[in-house]
């Protein structure tokens, strides 16, 4: 008997009409169908209306968890167009910014594929440490997100002598949480029942979709805009970039684990190797032309095209952000898996809720199930397991 | 040029390529020879696509096709135009799965008709949304 | 004061309803709640479904595809309720307003008590208005 199950995971708003509608015979997902659009503002169609320093303000809201990445892809964008070369200084504030993006947006998915599972010890924790990132952004850039530190030709505001000992207290202490919780992660039975073998992405349809990001790395497809496209100080400080072959959603969840260690690892050698000098070159006019900005964001590569006609408004200005390639992605990744695992398996390609949308409702069919009944299935499964291999969660708990 | 543009240039008719910056490429060519040199560049050299983007210029309405060569870190744009009044080119989507969204937003958007799309129906506007009205096009 | 108010006041439930944001202010709503900055010492708690509010706490901008869940949340939302718009995006559409798709801000369609701009609001910005709020009723 088949039924038609409608989820959005991220809010229990209980209208119409749906975001992902999941195809379910019996307990088994059969199919997907995705509905997009309840975010849609139109930056397209207000970039050709805005000036170029307009455009960084408006970008920077298309999403609020990777608040720095589209600023950073436009201005990468406008820079190629006019072949602007920034100050060293400037190339590694940029990263730094970058990378405690990463990390604070990758400790968000952390805690909420914790608060899926019904670990709310690990949402509560990786929540909690999200907080002295997010200080650190105030002390630097004045804000908590929303930053406005990117700006065409370099950077808008310095790193001061007096943060750098704050920036790298927090990175000793991060560090040091980090990766004893990783361990106490991948040593637990019942979080690799619950994500090991689940929502396998083969790597043939992590090709044919385009996926980017952790999803795509964690299905063996080795792609990073920082090392095969490199800008700002990517390829001037040692990191490594994480991938893994299984392409199941502990495969998902090991790459963005390990990736904030590198990330970690960036901002130091940032820090090292920062001299002092100018964060801005002066830009006079953008000329007529085409130009293509990337960077990696926390999920995957942002992509911005902008043509201009020599005026201080582009003719066309086109974003990408990498939600759009990943999302689509899940109708093969959930076919054939539990409906308790549905909600894990839809959040584990971290959808920038703004990029794509949220949720809705009930629906027909002879079963009714809301988002909330299928988190409660999700929780119910964990519980069983935790039964099975006699566990419970003092382990992790005792970290704290 | 490298290897890869020059092969390009030898096997299609009708193609000019223009290197903007070390890592940017544009490749004009008409539409059947787009659709062409878009599964030569995915089947045969593995290039991802990373999106696509329609614009409306005075000559007709421009689709660029971005595709990557990651191990590189080249962006191939393929460049193609379609006349304003018979806005139609053959889809890509029945080889490569990853344009399926992107091609119903510019549908939707610039009114380009991708003929063959499996599902070209809205995907960012409501159903209410006017009839007809695109509001990529400069004249709206 | 009638006693409806005065349990309102005691212990109001909150209803979270994103129109079209970039979740900024959602973010930082939930980060309102978490330990360090603590909604619940004030009683206020989030519930799931519009049905038990007394307060919709409303984010982002209405475009032409949410505007009739966002109208049906207030539909079944428990009267009385106030509306309290979060975010700039929520008090007068910030920048989007030029857009096709943007429909106008929350008060076009809906009676907004309290406005909290910024973007976004930091959580403390949030409680205070918040509780300015309850202090109102």
């Amino acid at each position: 008997m088949k039924t038609i199950i409608p989820v959005g995971p991220y809010h229990p708003l209980q209208a119409e009409p749906e975001f992902f509608k999941l195809e379910v015979e019996g307990e088994k997902v059969t199919g997907l169908e995705i509905n997009i659009g309840y975010n849609h503002r139109g930056h397209e169609y207000l970039a050709q209306r805005k000036t170029y320093e307009q455009i960084i303000f408006l970008v920077e809201r298309i999403c609020g968890i990777c608040s720095c990445s589209h600023p950073f892809a436009s201005v990468n964008a406008v820079e190629n167009l006019a072949g602007i070369e920034i100050p060293e200084r400037a190339k590694y504030i940029r990263t730094i910014i970058g990378e405690l993006e990463r990390l604070h947006s990758h400790f968000l998915w952390v805690g909420l594929a914790g608060h899926f599972m019904g670990y709310n010890t690990l949402w509560m924790w990786f929540w909690r440490y999200r907080e002295p990132i997010l200080e650190l952004f105030e002390l630097i850039t004045g804000n908590r997100n929303h930053y406005a530190m990117m700006k065409i030709g370099g950077v808008s505001k310095d790193i001061e002598d007096e943060d750098i000992s704050s920036i790298q207290k927090t990175m000793n202490e991060l560090e040091a949480k980090t990766v004893m919780f990783i361990k106490a992660i991948l040593d637990d039975p019942v979080i690799a029942a619950r994500l090991g073998g689940v929502g396998i992405l083969t790597k043939e349809d992590a090709i044919k979709y385009g996926v980017l990001g952790p999803t795509a790395r964690g299905s063996g497809v080795a792609i990073d805009v920082r090392k095969d496209d490199p800008y700002a100080a990517y390829d001037l400080v040692p990191w490594d970039i994480i991938v893994f072959e299984e392409g199941d959603l502990l495969a998902k969840a090991k790459v963005r684990l390990l990736e904030c260690l590198e990330s970690i690892k960036i901002i130091r050698g940032c820090l090292e190797q920062m001299r002092k000098g100018e964060i801005e070159t002066k830009v006079e006019d953008i000329p007529p032309g085409e130009g293509i900005g990337r960077h990696e964001a926390p999920r995957g590569e942002v992509f911005h095209y902008v043509r201009s006609d020599g005026s201080n408004m582009p003719l066309r200005y086109k974003v990408r952000a990498p939600s759009y390639m990943n999302v689509p992605s899940n109708e093969v990744a959930v076919k054939g898996y539990d409906i308790a695992d549905a909600i894990l398996v839809l959040a584990s390609v971290d959808p920038c809720y703004c990029c794509t949308e949220r949720m809705a409702t009930l629906y027909d069919g002879n079963k009714k199930l809301t988002g909330k009944d299928l988190l409660k299935l999700s929780w119910k499964k964990t519980e069983q397991l935790k039964k099975k291999f006699s566990h419970s969660e003092n382990k992790l708990a005792s970290l704290l | 040029m490298n290897e890869l543009e020059k092969e390009i240039q030898d096997t299609f008719k009708g193609i000019s390529i223009k290197r903007h910056s070390p890592k940017r490429v544009y490749i004009e060519i008409d539409k059947e020879g787009a659709h062409e040199l878009a599964r030569f560049l995915y089947e045969e050299k593995g290039c991802r696509l990373v999106t696509a983007t329609g614009t409306d210029t005075r000559k007709g309405y421009e689709i660029l096709y971005h595709f990557s060569m990651d191990k590189t870190g080249i962006i191939y744009s393929v460049r193609t135009v379609v006349p304003k009044d018979n806005p139609k080119i053959m889809t890509l989507a029945s080889f490569l799965p990853a344009t399926n969204w992107i091609e119903r937003e510019i549908w939707e958007l610039l009114g380009i008709e991708f003929e063959g799309h499996p599902n070209l129906k809205r995907l960012l506007t409501a159903e209410d949304f006017p009839e007809a009205y695109y509001p990529l096009r400069r004249g709206e | 004061m009638s006693r409806k108010f005065w349990a309102l006041k005691k212990s109001p439930w909150v209803f979270h309803v994103s129109a079209a944001s970039c979740n900024n202010c959602d973010i930082e709503i939930l980060d309102a709640l978490t330990p360090k900055f603590d909604l619940e010492r004030f009683g206020i708690r989030k519930v799931g479904t519009p049905r038990h509010a007394d307060a919709l706490l409303v984010t982002g901008v209405i475009n032409r595809k949410n505007i009739s869940r966002v109208l049906r949340v207030y539909e079944q939302a428990a009267k009385p309720c106030i509306i309290i718009a979060v975010g700039t995006c929520a008090c007068n559409t910030n920048m989007f307003e030029p857009s096709y798709n943007v429909v106008g801000p929350f008060d076009k369609h809906l009676p907004v008590s309290v406005y909290i701009p910024g973007c976004p609001p930091k959580p403390e910005a949030i409680i205070m208005g918040v509780v300015k709020a309850l202090g109102s009723l």
